[in-house]
C-alpha cells in the first residue's frame, strides 16, 4: 500500500487528489439558465452540494447576456473501489510495421485487405484517417504504409450499407468503422446499425470487425458486437496486430 | 509585420489563376443547372411547397425537365399570365397535375422574357431594400472592430438557435452562423417552413433565415452595434440558398467554388455554374462569401499543404471575380491547423497567417481555428485557440471563427461559446495594437518560409493550368482527394444551354453589378 505524506493509499478507497491524500477536490463548471444574481450564485452553490460536494466554493460567475456561468470547487466523500474494477483491454503482442508485414506474409501468405470509413452522418475523418492514410498520426504510419494490407479508406459520412457492400465486393479481410462525434448517443446507433448489417449479409465469421475513435472503447465495442474497439492513444500497429492475431485466432486464411 | 513578398510574383500567380479559370467559365457560361433555374424561379417569387412538402420550384423544374436549355423563367412567367394565376397558383396547378406545360409555346417570346424581366425586377427591389436595410444598420448602430468574432450555433430547433444566437451576440460575438442539419448539402431541394429538429444543426428555410435575422436586429438594436448572420450558400441548391439569403438580408455566406466537389462529392460542372450564379447574386445582395480552404488541412497536412489553401484562395478569389465580387465582399479562407506540439509550430501558423494577408489585403480573410489536433482536453484546447485568436489580431485577420474547447465532443455547449469568447476578447483587447510596433527581421525563417509556400502555390497553379482545373481535382492535387470531372452527384442536372436560351436574371444582375462599381 502506498504511503503519501505520511497518509496511507487504500486503494479500496480511493478519492480525488487535489493538493492532499484523500481530499476528494473536484473542479466542475456549468450554466444555468437564469441571469446572474446573488441568488442564482447561491443557486449554483446548492447545486454542487446536492450533486454531493461538501464545501462548495463558487470561484467565478459571468453573466452570459440572460444566463449565468459558474466555476465551482468542491470535495467529494465518495470513493470508489479499485480492486474491484476490471476493464476488458484488447490484449496481446503489437507488432511494429516491418514485424506486421512479416507476419502477414507468414501466416497468410497474401495481402489483406482493410476497409474502413466514417459512418452515418459523422463527417470527421480525423480518427480513420490517422489510422488508414499514408502518413498516419504523431509519427505512427497508417495501414497504407503497410506492403501487407491493401487499406481503403472511404472517408466520412459513408453510410453503413455502402461500407458493407464496399467490404463485400473487395473481400475485406476486416472492416474499421469510425465514430468521432458522440452527441446525443448518435455513435451507438450508427455502430449497432453496422453490426446488424454486417450480421444480416452473413459475412460476420468471415471478417475482422473493429470500432475505433476517439471517445470509442474496448468494453463498448465488445457490448455492441465488435471484436475490438480502440480509443485514443491506439495507432495503425495496435490495429494490424488485432486483425493478425484475430485472424489466426479465428482461423481466418 | 510587412513580409514584402514580391508583387511580380503575387502578379503573376494571378494571372495563372486566371488562365485557369478561364476555360472553366466558357463551360458556365455555356450550361445551366436544376438549381440555376429554381434560384430564378425563386428570384421572380415563387416560393412554397405542395402538399408532400415538394417545393414548387422544384415541382415546376423537374416538369420541364427536358425544357431546361431553353430557360424556364420566361416560360413560367408568361404561362402565368396567359392564365391569370400567380406563380404559386400555376406551381399548384401543375403539382395537381391540372396544368401541363409540357408544350406550352409562349405566342410572343420577347413579350414572355419581359413579363419574367417584370416580374424579377419587382422582387428583386426587396434585395435592393435589404442592402440598403444593412447599410442604415451599420450607419446607425456601427459593427465589431476586426477582427470579427463569428460563433456558430446549432441546436437543430431555430428558436433554441435564437436564444443562443441573442446571448452570443450580448457576450461580444460579431456574427452568427447558424450550422446546417447535417447532409442538408445533398438535399437537391431547399425545404420549406420553420423547423425545430435537425442533426447536429438547424435546417437552412427562407422562414428561418427570417426568424434569425428579426431576432438579430433586434439584438443589434440593444447591443448598439450590427450582428451579421451567415448560412451555406453551397451543396446542390447553392444559387437557390443564395438567392434567398439575398431576400432576407443574410450578410455573410459560405461559398466555395471546389468545397462541394471534394468534400461533397458533388458533380464538377454542376458546382462550378452553381457557384457562378451563387456568386453574382451575393455581389447583387452585398453578401461577403467565406470560402472553405481550411477544409484541406483536416484531410492534408497543414505544413506540407500550405500552399494548396493558398493556390486554392487564388482560384476562388478569380471565380468570385468572374462572378463580380468586389474584394471587400471575398472572405477567403484558411485555418490554424499545423500540428501543434511540433518545435516551431507556430513559426509556421504566423508565417501563413501573414501571407494570406498580404496577398489579399483588401479581403475580408476568414481565419478558422484548430480542429484537428484538438482532443478531448478542453485546457490544452482553450490554450490552442488563445493563439489562434493572438494570430488573429497580431496579422490583421478579418472574420475570426472562434474555437470551441470542445471541438469535435459535441456541438457548442451554451458556456463553450462564452469561452470562447471570453478568450477572443482578451487576445484582441490585450494585443490590439502589437502588430504596428514590430517588424519581420530581414532573412529571418518566416520570410523564407512565406516565400517558399508562395512559390510552391505558383508551381501547382502552373500545373494546374497546363493540365486543366478539371484534370487537378481528378488527380487529388486538393486535400489529397480525387474526384473524376464525369463523376459526382447532380451531374444529371446540368443542361447545355440552346441558342435561344433565355434568362433576364443574369442580365439584371450583370447590369446592376457592374453599374455599382
Amino acid at each position: 500500500m502506498a504511503v503519501i505524506r505520511g497518509k496511507q493509499l487504500d486503494l479500496t478507497k480511493v478519492r480525488p487528489y487535489g493538493d492532499s491524500i484523500n481530499d476528494g477536490a473536484l473542479q466542475l463548471s456549468f450554466t444555468l439558465p437564469i441571469p446572474l444574481t446573488p441568488e442564482a450564485v447561491e443557486a449554483a452553490r446548492q447545486m454542487a452540494q446536492k450533486l454531493g460536494l461538501r464545501d462548495p466554493s463558487v470561484v467565478h460567475s459571468q453573466d452570459l447576456g440572460g444566463f449565468s456561468f459558474f466555476i465551482v470547487y468542491g470535495h467529494t466523500d465518495r470513493s470508489v473501489d479499485m480492486t474491484q474494477i476490471q476493464v476488458p483491454k484488447v490484449e496481446g503482442k503489437v507488432f511494429s510495421r516491418p514485424e506486421a508485414d512479416q507476419e502477414i506474409r507468414r501466416r497468410f501468405g497474401r495481402l489483406l485487405v482493410v476497409v474502413g470509413a466514417c459512418i452515418g452522418t459523422d463527417a470527421h475523418t480525423v480518427g480513420i484517417d490517422a489510422i488508414m492514410n499514408m502518413k498516419g498520426y504523431k509519427g505512427h504510419y497508417g495501414l497504407e504504409r503497410y506492403v501487407m494490407i491493401d487499406a481503403r479508406n472511404l472517408g466520412a459520412q459513408v453510410p453503413p450499407e455502402a461500407l458493407l457492400d464496399y467490404a463485400i465486393k473487395h473481400r475485406a479481410d476486416a472492416m474499421l468503422v469510425s465514430q468521432v462525434v458522440t452527441e446525443k448517443g448518435f455513435h451507438r446507433q450508427n455502430l449497432s446499425r453496422m453490426v446488424e448489417l454486417v450480421e444480416a449479409s452473413g459475412i460476420r465469421d468471415h471478417m475482422i470487425l473493429i470500432c475505433g475513435g476517439p471517445r470509442i472503447e474496448h468494453k463498448l465495442a465488445l457490448e455492441l458486437g465488435y471484436d475490438a474497439g480502440f480509443g485514443r492513444g491506439t495507432y495503425a500497429e495496435h490495429v494490424a496486430s488485432f486483425i493478425i492475431d484475430k485472424m489466426t485466432e479465428r482461423g481466418l486464411t | 509585420m510587412h513580409l514584402g513578398l514580391d508583387p511580380g510574383k503575387i502578379r503573376h500567380a494571378r494571372e495563372i489563376a486566371r488562365a485557369i479559370t478561364e476555360p472553366i467559365l466558357i463551360k458556365i457560361l455555356a450550361h445551366t443547372t436544376d438549381s440555376v433555374e429554381r434560384a430564378t424561379l425563386r428570384l421572380m417569387g415563387l416560393d412554397g411547397a405542395d402538399e408532400d412538402d415538394i417545393p414548387y420550384p422544384n415541382i415546376l423544374v423537374r416538369h420541364l425537365r427536358d425544357r431546361l436549355g431553353e430557360g424556364l423563367a420566361p416560360l413560367v412567367a408568361q404561362a402565368a399570365k396567359d392564365r391569370g394565376l400567380s406563380l404559386r397558383e400555376l406551381a399548384y396547378g401543375v403539382s395537381e397535375e391540372k396544368i401541363d406545360l409540357r408544350d406550352f409555346q409562349p405566342a410572343d417570346r420577347d413579350a414572355a422574357g419581359a413579363e419574367c424581366e417584370r416580374l424579377l425586377r419587382e422582387n428583386i427591389r426587396r434585395v435592393e431594400r435589404q442592402v440598403a436595410a444593412r447599410d442604415g444598420f451599420v450607419r446607425e448602430l456601427g459593427q465589431g472592430e476586426p477582427p470579427w468574432l463569428y460563433v456558430i450555433v446549432a441546436t437543430g430547433n431555430i428558436y433554441e438557435d435564437v436564444v443562443q444566437a441573442q446571448m452570443a451576440a450580448r457576450q461580444g460575438a460579431d456574427i452568427i452562423a447558424v450550422i446546417r442539419s447535417t447532409a442538408q448539402s445533398l438535399l437537391d431541394y431547399v425545404p420549406e417552413g420553420i423547423t425545430t429538429t435537425g442533426f447536429g444543426g438547424t435546417y437552412a428555410t427562407q422562414a428561418n433565415f427570417r426568424v434569425m435575422r428579426e431576432a438579430l436586429d433586434e439584438v443589434s438594436r440593444e447591443v448598439g452595434r450590427y450582428i451579421r448572420l451567415v448560412n451555406y450558400a453551397s451543396g446542390l441548391c447553392m444559387p437557390e440558398i443564395a438567392a434567398m439569403g439575398a431576400l432576407e438580408r443574410l450578410d455573410m455566406m459560405l461559398n466555395d467554388s471546389m468545397y462541394g466537389i471534394l468534400f461533397r462529392d458533388i458533380n464538377p460542372l454542376r458546382t462550378f455554374i452553381d457557384q457562378h450564379l451563387s456568386r453574382m447574386i451575393s455581389a447583387y445582395a452585398r453578401i461577403i462569401i467565406n470560402t472553405g480552404e481550411d477544409n484541406y488541412l483536416t484531410t492534408a497536412d497543414a505544413v506540407e499543404a500550405a500552399h494548396t489553401v493558398l493556390a486554392s484562395d487564388l482560384i476562388n478569389e478569380r471565380f468570385a471575380h468572374e462572378a463580380g465580387l468586389p474584394a471587400d465582399l471575398m472572405g477567403l479562407g484558411h485555418a490554424f491547423e499545423v500540428y501543434p506540439e511540433m518545435t516551431d509550430s507556430y513559426l509556421y501558423e504566423l508565417a501563413q497567417a501573414l501571407l494570406i494577408r498580404e496577398v489579399f489585403p483588401d479581403h475580408p480573410i476568414k481565419f478558422m481555428p484548430p480542429t484537428k489536433h484538438m482532443t478531448g482536453d478542453i485546457f490544452r484546447g482553450y490554450a490552442l485557440n488563445a493563439m489562434f485568436n493572438f494570430t488573429g489580431v497580431l496579422t490583421g485577420q478579418s472574420i475570426q471563427l472562434l474555437g470551441m474547447l470542445t471541438e469535435a465532443m459535441h456541438t457548442p455547449f451554451l458556456m463553450d461559446r462564452a469561452l470562447a469568447i471570453n478568450n477572443a476578447r482578451l487576445m484582441f483587447n490585450a494585443a490590439r495594437h502589437l502588430a504596428e510596433n514590430l517588424e519581420i527581421k530581414p532573412h529571418s525563417w518566416l520570410l523564407q518560409r512565406s516565400a517558399e509556400v508562395l512559390d510552391r502555390a505558383i508551381t501547382m497553379l502552373e500545373r494546374i493550368a497546363e493540365i486543366g482545373l478539371f484534370q487537378a481535382i481528378a488527380d487529388g492535387m486538393f486535400a489529397d482527394i480525387k474526384r473524376p470531372p464525369e463523376g459526382g452527384k447532380g451531374g444529371d442536372g446540368v443542361v447545355l444551354k440552346s441558342a435561344d436560351y433565355a434568362n433576364p436574371l443574369l442580365k439584371i444582375l450583370t447590369e446592376k453589378v457592374h453599374g455599382r462599381h
